[in-house]
């Protein structure tokens, strides 16, 4: 219990200084409005082809750019914590009985809210340039919750990183090799079934496609639930991984104190 | 009972750093309590291992009766622990800050509101407390630091080199606010620092820390009671240092003396009656003097004599860890 609510106090924290900084406001705005206008125009033929399956090419992309916008945002996550270690912040609070686990959960949850926050706005500009969520308001959920989880899991992987290397420069290179492979790896801008082979059998065990084949799932005329539920439950499973990959890298950085 | 009893710590970095070597001292309860030693010495590794942010190889700690190894969670909630390193949030206001350091030691609602307005004030930060961090100088940021570490009014204050990196005047001014806050609160304070002056002006007691050992522990009369006698200075008007410190020792009541450039230091056991015996033993060989001064036994005269080493140089040679 005491667990939750410090993690509560810290969520409080960092959203607070989230919403202090504007160009930070402006960004997590304007960005996703950017991919979406820039692939819906630069991939506007690519129903065309044979074998696509989607005819509506921003019905398709939305979900897609959705999970694309929490996974770039969590990969990133790491940097408030290699912050907060340069600062003191954290070592503040370890001399404190702030419970451990709240100051690395807090950042994760931060994630997952930011992600929450994208998400509304770019199904917002979605519905406006024509895309529908056919499963209705359950659908919306669904998306929203598909975009917090792929957020938590690539924070907990972030912030693992962060905390065992705890350098900014380590950071940077990681989250580059691991970004764009990652999206690319997944049906996130192109149909699954027009990916290479290889290319597909790799795609299963990405979280980034788990989040987009659920989300995706939804704005379909026929929504297939068991789907749904099934990739949602592989993205709650690797995102209990990767937040308890956190905190054990959190015990790992206090015993190097 | 000890606010503080530490005993036999000793603690080796990873990369074969010792920082500990068996240090032993005890904090009476009420006292401010000085760590006195050059940088490097092992002082903030000891108040890490009381603040229970690191564990040491080996001897035990006890802070306000709670065991720091066996027990953190206690002590954690006994103590405030202002690092070395500011630990504030610089994007957030200092109420803010205080407010939440607050909340993570259990406060809630109007009482900790109260608390928060009176530490402001006694901190003289009302008219910044809704200001972001960021924009505080180095004084205010310390200052906040501090009521980081008293927002629940602990009973133990452990304070990491407190006016380092201000300038003499901001440090002039946080000793005076030491000073009273501790008195205001009876509250016990643990301090490290590696300036001499700062022990001798805020301490109670303090203990000498040289490379991972304390050196002698007492308050700061005691321990300049020990070198019985003065210092007496003298400045060479011209060359032939060597001859002139020979001279100087062989002269009675004379019971050490040491040379550097064209100064002679040498400690005697009457000030008084040593100068006009100096003076003559060097202008009898030809020596001029400048200038003579007498002085009282300071606690840099302290450190040289129980450590062998001279303190300004040891501490430019240590590095902070």
């Amino acid at each position: 219990m005491t667990a939750v609510v410090h993690t509560w106090f810290m969520l409080g924290r960092q959203v607070r200084n989230l919403l202090r900084q504007p160009i930070w406001i402006f960004i997590i705005l304007i960005q996703p409005l950017f991919w979406l206008l820039l692939y819906s125009q630069l991939f506007r033929r690519i129903t065309d082809l044979p074998g696509f399956g989607a005819t509506s090419y921003i019905e398709f992309l939305t979900p897609g750019i959705v999970i694309m916008t929490a996974f770039f945002s969590a990969l990133w996550s790491g940097m408030a914590m290699i912050s907060d270690l340069d600062r003191g912040v954290i070592e503040r609070f370890l001399a404190t009985p702030a419970r451990r686990s709240s100051l690395v959960l807090s950042q994760v949850a931060r994630s997952a809210i930011t992600a929450c926050l994208q998400t509304v706005i770019i199904l917002g500009l979605g519905f406006l340039m024509g895309a529908r969520v056919h499963a209705g308001i359950v659908g919306w959920l669904v998306i929203l919750l598909a975009g917090a989880l792929v957020a938590a899991c690539f924070a907990g992987i972030s912030h693992g990183i962060a905390l065992l290397t705890r350098r900014e420069e380590t950071m940077i290179a990681v989250s580059n090799f691991l970004g764009l492979p990652l999206m690319f790896l997944s049906s996130t801008l192109i149909a699954f079934a027009l990916m290479p082979g290889w290319m597909q059998w790799a795609a299963r065990f990405n979280p980034v496609q788990w989040g987009v084949i659920a989300a995706r799932e939804v704005v379909e005329t026929s929504t297939d639930w068991a789907t749904v539920g099934t990739h949602v439950a592989y993205l709650l499973a690797v995102t209990a991984v990767t937040s308890a990959f956190a905190t054990w890298s959190f015990r790992a950085y206090r015993r190097t104190l | 009972m000890d606010a503080i009893v530490v005993e036999g710590l000793e603690k080796t970095y990873p990369k074969g750093v010792r920082a500990l070597d068996g240090a032993s001292f005890a904090v009476h309860p009420g006292e401010i309590f000085a760590l006195l030693g050059p940088n490097g010495a092992g002082k903030s590794t000891t108040v890490r291992i009381l603040a229970t942010l690191t564990r040491p190889d080996a001897g035990s700690a006890s802070v306000a009766g709670h065991d720091a190894l066996a027990d953190p969670a206690a002590v954690r909630r006994a103590i405030g622990y202002v690092p070395q390193q500011s630990g504030v949030d610089i994007e957030a206001t200092g109420r803010e800050n205080l407010t939440l350091q607050g909340h993570v030691q259990g406060m809630r609602g109007g009482k900790l509101r109260a608390r928060v307005d009176e530490l402001l004030a006694a901190l003289g930060l009302e008219d910044a407390a809704d200001r972001v961090v960021r924009t505080y100088s180095g004084g205010m940021r310390r200052r906040l630091d501090i009521g980081l570490g008293l927002i629940h009014e602990p009973s133990v204050l452990f304070l990491d080199e407190p006016t380092t990196g201000l300038d003499p005047e901001a440090r002039a001014r946080m000793w005076e606010e030491l000073e009273q806050l501790a008195a205001a609160a009876s509250l016990t304070v643990l301090l490290t620092t590696h300036y001499l002056e700062e022990a001798d002006q805020l301490a109670d007691r303090l203990a000498i820390v040289s490379r991972g050992r304390i050196v002698v522990e007492g308050t700061p009369e005691e321990l300049k009671r020990r070198l019985q006698g003065d210092s007496v200075t003298v400045e060479l008007g011209n060359g032939r240092v060597e001859h002139a410190e020979s001279a100087v020792r062989a002269l009675e009541g004379v019971r050490e003396a040491t040379a550097e450039a064209n100064v002679i230091r040498a400690r005697v056991e009457n000030g008084g009656r040593a100068v006009p015996d100096i003076i003559t033993g060097l202008e009898g060989r030809g020596i001029d003097v400048a200038s003579v001064t007498i002085s009282r036994p300071s606690l840099d005269d302290v450190y040289l004599h129980f450590t062998g080493r001279d303190f300004q140089a040891e501490d430019e040679e240590g590095t902070t860890p």
